[in-house]
């Protein structure tokens, strides 16, 4: 299990980098914390030609509060957001996302911008960002544009990055005042990828009505999955167990997750189900207790 | 004067002596084949069959040769041209097991690198050797092979079709071992039972996994025409005989050493054909030559375990007594058979476990496949019939309406009956006594650590009222230890009266170094600082068996003593001459010898050592050898019976079918404990290997035979955050069958989880009157159970409705 | 140039040598181990610029400029343990000793980056390495007694 040859190009700047992407368009791959691709390559699975490593751009790693919105750089490691203060006060979500991330030393390497480009369905970032609808930032030559989440992420392990494009940020909304949030999954070992996963984040108003509700799932689809319909059944109630039921069955039927040989795909639906309601529940209970 | 107790009041038997082994470990200085690094070394890689079943056409590894660094290659057929088949039957069966159970047995060899035929994917098909993995790996992609597909067979069921395509041809059939045997009526005795049960119970495959892959490195000699073979095995003396007879080198010319082992478990317990093909490939070369497989490899190719159906049927008493037992099982043995029918002739000894049944019927069939080859990994057969039996006892109780717990009372071999004859032959070909034990107290005391069956009872009431589900599971077993044929030992006092110890046993985490050394240290009471034990290298000890089947701790024992005894006897002689007293006036004291009652007349092993050098002015009397050493051989008489209660209280989530495993409790008893903290070690790690298999782990196939949990990201083994809390409590009934009262316990922990895991899920969900009867235990089925009695009961509340 | 355990080392190696081949076969540093060379079983954990990392998903060409610590670093240079290693030692840690290396770096990431471990924050914490012999019960608790120590030690010169 040794990854076959390949070429490996270190830039220091982001325009660099994005030189490189465009020369080398096709054969080339920008490594980040590499802990997906790595594999990957050990198993001689990807075997790009041209490896460009992102990891000596220090531009790219930073956590900045911009007023509405927090920009995290696409090198930030993962250790770093979990430790942010920042992170944990303005957008908890993204920090209970953060901590159900694999292990520590994966945590040490990984880096935010690898997890949402490499868009795995059962990562926990991209859910996390489809649900708080984030803002993906690309550079190419030919500029920058900014990717809302519901656009960005493309079915399986595919985004609406172009060849030529980098990740060079990450901007989320900071959580409105009166909410909660909650990222619940279960996964069949701790650290593993969720069988289920749920990224929920509620808002109320002063009489605790959820005027707010933000559902994204992950590890049961193609990609993350927004719960659109389960949000709509929400919005506007009080979280009593009738509504709560209801999202449960509501997420069950929104979801078509297939089987493997970890879970079945009803076994999936079913989980998707029941993460919901407690994703859901402990979401408000949260957002009560910071009344 | 040589019969003291031997377990000697402040003696360092029943010590927990600290290891020492673990110094050079921690400092990252152990000595692991991977970490092995000679000068001109070549790297090995293999080229494995991507298909399940396929005729080999031409290998072309001309391209392969042509990449710079590259330094051999070879097709199958290359191979098959200069070295034969290993042998099938690296286990032979004494004469009198094949008297007393049925056998019909066709065993396939297995050809080192086929040459016509891949049977599973993982076979090897070719080998490059270059001067790194990195570019042995580049080169096996250049390879081009032709196959043409076979039918696969991807379990035994499809193997057994009439129409199946064969494995191996020249043997007629996919079936490599029909065993038979009965107890009592057999069968028969089903006609006057009042109540009758059957069911099917399976037992999934998964495998050792140590944390260590295999690996071999292997240097030849010129000069003085010897190899030098380290390989990351469980038994050197076999690899050693294997590649002496394929090089047809003397085994002398042979040095094989198993240096630090990472874990085993009884999946580097046989040669397998790498092991040659290295040594080989060193010779022909005159290269060193290294190769370590990856973890791909090991999960494809190392050898998998379990993989068992059974077919039982239960006669028993309106009280719960069970009369006759009957059960037809099959194995799933994969391409090949490397130990034979050794699992399954384990598994019909071990199915009537701790109790008292007077009649009992088997037979197996040990089923050829297009899988990876099955051989003994910890619990060895004992695992997958316990799942049988121990869930049909649950099955019993459960249509009696009586408690698990009160039907294995009713049908425990009691205390009092022990020694006691099974009625059946073990697979060293003796009858089965169990030798010694408790059994009912060993459930009591698991019972009562998890608070007395009323307590528990009355918890899982209190649990269905509230709409919670809470299940007791156990499992008892007893399991066979020590087996022969034998183990050795050679023992050297040397002229700085150090006591030196080197046996065939090859530990791979047990201890063993620091275990034996207790022994001897006893023996010759010195302090344990003074003895030195070698392990595993075939250059210090002329006949060695190895370490597999919890055996070590007894053969090896018994070896050292037997040794000891033999220079003991010699040196007494010596001492006695030096002292000028009489021998019965000696006794063994203070790391020499004295006598009785006069503390000043002592001379010290030093002393007599060189007093029985050769040579002028020895002290020996005339007539005695100089030198004090030995080597003997312990030729154990049968097994000792170690056995356990295991218990375990679950919750059960029924949102998710997860299930919370409150504690888990076993009470195991492998007699006299040379080192308890390190026997407490061996069960706990059994242990939650049981429960990896019990939850996680799984070598799972599809149609085609192909491996679907080929990495760590699919194969599972349970984390610190996997395991429940665990108990351990240790009895010590000591073995009448050897000296020390050792009996073997590096198996056992493994054996029950998986059935008591299932009892206890069975036990929860009672209410819903569901049986999980085939392993692993998995979240999706309980909350399948769970769910569909939901559904009914709204069903049935809307029709009434 | 990277600096592993506190010495200045410069080699060569090509673009795709894993950062574990590199310690292990250039620098001779053989206590770093491989176990799956996919990331999961923490064999080969070896702690860069602070925080305990798979080498086996890292590039040696990647640690450039790092600075790296492996298991040989851990004790004294005269050899006395690291008190880690004695109390993996104390509370039977280890036996085969092959996942010993890496569950001492995870380990040590782990306690020290922490504030306050319970014993569920050190399983879920630990959970990043495999041990296939011990069970996990002498690695917990020589952990938590780690974490103790090290608590103490903080108290004190709080104090």
């Amino acid at each position: 299990m040794k990854p076959a040859s390949f070429s490996y190009l270190l830039p220091k700047t982001v325009p660099e980098a994005v030189k490189m992407i465009a020369e080398h368009s096709g054969d080339a791959r920008f490594i980040a914390g590499g802990q997906s691709l790595v594999p990957m390559m050990n198993f001689r699975l990807a075997r790009p030609s041209v490896l460009i490593d992102l990891n000596r751009i220090p531009d790219l790693s930073y956590i900045k509060d911009r007023g509405d919105y927090i920009a995290v750089g696409a090198m930030t490691r993962e250790r770093m957001i979990e430790n942010s203060d920042i992170v944990r006060d303005m957008c908890p979500l993204v920090h209970d996302a953060t901590l159900n991330i694999a292990h520590l030393p994966i945590r040490s390497r990984g880096t935010i911008g690898g997890s949402i480009s490499n868009a795995d369905p059962a990562a926990e970032y991209p859910a996390t960002m489809l649900a708080l609808d984030a803002f993906m930032v690309a550079k190419s030559e030919r500029g920058e544009r900014e990717i809302g989440a519901a656009d960005f992420f493309d079915g399986v392990l595919s985004t609406s990055l172009e060849a030529d494009e980098i990740l060079t940020e990450v901007r989320i909304p900071k959580a409105p005042a009166n909410s909660g949030s909650a990222f619940i999954e279960i996964s069949r070992r701790q650290g593993d990828y969720a069988l289920a996963g749920i990224a929920a984040q509620v808002t109320l108003d002063d009489d605790e009505n959820i005027i707010g509700i933000q559902l994204a799932a992950c590890g049961v689809g193609p990609g993350p999955v927004r719960l659109n319909q389960v949000e709509d059944g929400v919005r506007g109630t009080t979280l009593t167990a009738e509504i709560l039921s209801n999202a449960k069955e509501a997420a069950t039927a929104a979801v078509d997750p297939e089987g493997d040989v970890h879970a079945t795909a009803a076994y999936r639906r079913k989980l998707t189900g029941v993460m919901t309601e407690r994703a859901l529940r402990k979401a408000v209970l949260r957002a009560v207790g910071k009344k | 004067m040589l019969d003291e107790p031997l377990r000697q009041s402040g003696g360092y038997i029943g010590q927990s002596v600290p290891r020492r082994e673990d110094r050079n470990l921690l400092l990252g200085k152990g000595q692991f084949v991977a970490d092995i690094q000679l000068p001109g070394m070549l790297h090995v890689a293999f080229a494995r069959s991507p298909l399940a079943h396929a005729t080999i056409g031409t290998v072309d590894v001309d391209s392969a040769l042509a990449i710079n660094g590259v330094h051999f290659a070879a097709s199958g057929s290359d191979v098959c041209a200069e070295l034969p088949p290993i042998n099938g039957m690296q286990v032979v069966t004494p004469q009198g097991w094949r008297d007393r159970v049925d056998t019909d047995i066709l065993i396939p060899d297995q050809p080192l690198v086929p040459e016509d035929r891949v049977r599973y994917v993982g076979e090897a098909y070719a080998m490059v050797a270059a001067d790194s993995r990195y570019i042995a790996e580049d080169a096996l992609e250049q390879i081009e092979v032709e196959f043409e597909p076979l039918p696969p067979l991807p379990d035994a069921e499809s193997a057994l079709k009439d129409d199946a395509v064969l494995v191996h041809e020249q043997l007629g059939r996919n079936v490599a071992a029909l065993l038979h045997t009965r107890k009592g009526d057999g069968a028969d005795a089903m006609e006057s039972c009042p109540h009758r049960l059957s069911r099917r119970f399976v037992h999934h495959r998964y495998a050792a996994m140590p944390m260590e892959t295999r690996g071999v490195v292997a240097e030849y000699d010129g000069r003085t025409d010897t190899l030098t073979v380290w390989s990351s095995t469980q038994v050197v003396h076999w690899v050693r005989r294997e590649i002496s007879t394929a090089l047809e080198m003397p085994e002398e010319r042979i040095r094989c050493v198993a240096p630090d082992v990472g874990g085993g478990f009884g999946g580097k317990g046989h040669v397998y054909p790498e092991d040659i093909l290295v040594a080989w490939l060193a010779k022909k070369l005159r290269r060193p030559i290294k190769w370590v497989e990856d973890r791909h490899e090991h999960i494809l190719n190392a050898a998998h375990s379990r993989d068992n159906i059974y077919d039982v049927e239960i006669g028993f008493d309106d009280r719960g007594k069970i009369h006759v037992v009957t059960s037809s099982f099959i194995v799933d043995s994969g391409a090949y058979t490397p130990v034979g029918a050794g699992i399954a002739g384990n598994s019909i000894a071990h199915m009537l476990g701790p109790y008292d049944i007077p009649h009992y019927e088997t037979d197996c069939k040990v089923v050829l496949t297009n899988r990876t080859p099955n051989a003994p990994y910890r619990g060895a057969g004992r695992p997958e019939v316990g799942f049988a039996m121990e869930r049909a006892v649950d099955i019993v109780a459960n249509h009696l309406d009586l408690d698990p717990a009160v039907v294995r009372f009713r049908n425990m071999i009691p205390p009092e009956a022990m020694p006691y004859d099974v009625g059946l032959t073990y697979r060293d070909g003796v009858p089965m006594v169990y030798d010694s034990g408790d059994y009912p107290e060993a459930l009591r005391r698991a019972l009562d650590a998890l608070g007395g069956l009323e307590v528990i009872r009355k918890r899982q009431k209190d649990a269905w009222a509230n709409g919670k589900y809470l299940g007791l599971g156990l499992g008892c077993y007893v399991e066979g230890t020590g087996v022969g044929p034998f183990e050795g030992a050679t023992i050297k006092i040397d002229s700085t009266g150090k006591i030196m110890v080197a046996t065939g046993a090859c530990p791979q985490g047990q201890g063993h170094e620091t275990v034996f050394a207790q022994f001897a240290a006893d023996m010759w009471h010195v302090p344990i600082e003074d003895v030195y034990v070698t392990v595993a290298d075939t250059a210090d000890i002329t006949l060695g068996y190895g370490t597999i089947a919890s055996r070590s701790t007894v053969t090896a024992s018994g070896a050292i003593k037997i040794a000891s005894d033999k220079i003991q006897e010699k040196a007494l002689t010596i001492a006695a001459n030096m002292l000028e007293v009489g021998e019965a006036d000696l006794e063994m004291r203070d790391a020499g010898v004295g006598v009785v009652g006069i503390p000043d007349m002592h001379v010290t092993w030093r002393e007599i050592a060189c007093a029985a050098k050769p040579g002028w002015d020895n002290q020996r009397p005339i007539g005695v050898d100089a030198g004090l050493e030995a080597t003997s051989y312990y030729e154990p008489p049968t097994v000792t019976w170690a056995y356990a209660a295991n218990a375990a209280l679950v919750w059960i989530d029924t949102d998710t079918g997860k299930l919370e495993i409150e504690k888990y409790v076993e009470v195991h008893d492998a007699g006299v404990l040379v080192n308890p903290g390190l026997a407490d070690g061996q069960v706990k790690g059994g242990l939650v290997q049981g429960l990896g298999g019990a939850l996680l782990e799984e070598l799972a196939y599809d149609e085609q035979g192909q491996l679907l949990t080929g990495s760590f990201a699919d194969y599972l083994m349970p984390t610190a955050s996997d395991v429940p809390p665990i108990e351990v409590l240790h009895m010590e009934t000591p073995s009448p069958l050897n000296v020390f009262g050792v009996k073997g316990l590096g198996e056992g922990g493994a054996i029950a989880p998986p059935v008591v895991i299932a009892n206890a899920v069975c036990d929860a969900l009672r209410p819903f009157k569901a049986e999980l009867n085939s392993t692993p235990v998995r979240w999706q089925d309980i909350a399948a159970i769970t769910e569909n009695a939901d559904r009914q009961q709204n069903m049935r509340a809307d029709q009434e409705a | 140039m990277v600096t592993v355990n506190g010495e200045q080392i410069s080699g060569s190696a090509e673009p795709r040598t894993l950062l574990t081949d590199f310690l292990r076969d250039e620098l001779r540093l053989t206590g770093t181990h491989v176990g799956c060379e996919h990331g999961v079983c923490g064999a080969c954990t070896v702690i860069i610029d602070g925080f305990a990392t798979r080498s086996c998903l890292m590039f040696a060409v990647q640690a450039d400029g790092s600075e790296i610590q492996t298991i040989e670093g851990l004790a004294s240079a005269e050899g006395e343990m690291h008190p880690l290693q004695k109390l993996f030692a104390k509370h039977r840690a280890l036996q085969c000793g092959f996942c010993t290396p890496g569950m001492l770096m995870t380990a040590i990431d782990l306690v020290q980056s922490s504030k306050k471990l319970s014993e569920e924050d050190i399983r879920i914490g630990m959970s990043a390495a495999l041990c296939r012999c011990t069970g996990y019960e002498g690695i917990v608790n020589a952990v938590s007694e780690y974490a103790e120590q090290l608590q103490d030690e903080e108290a004190s010169n709080v104090g």
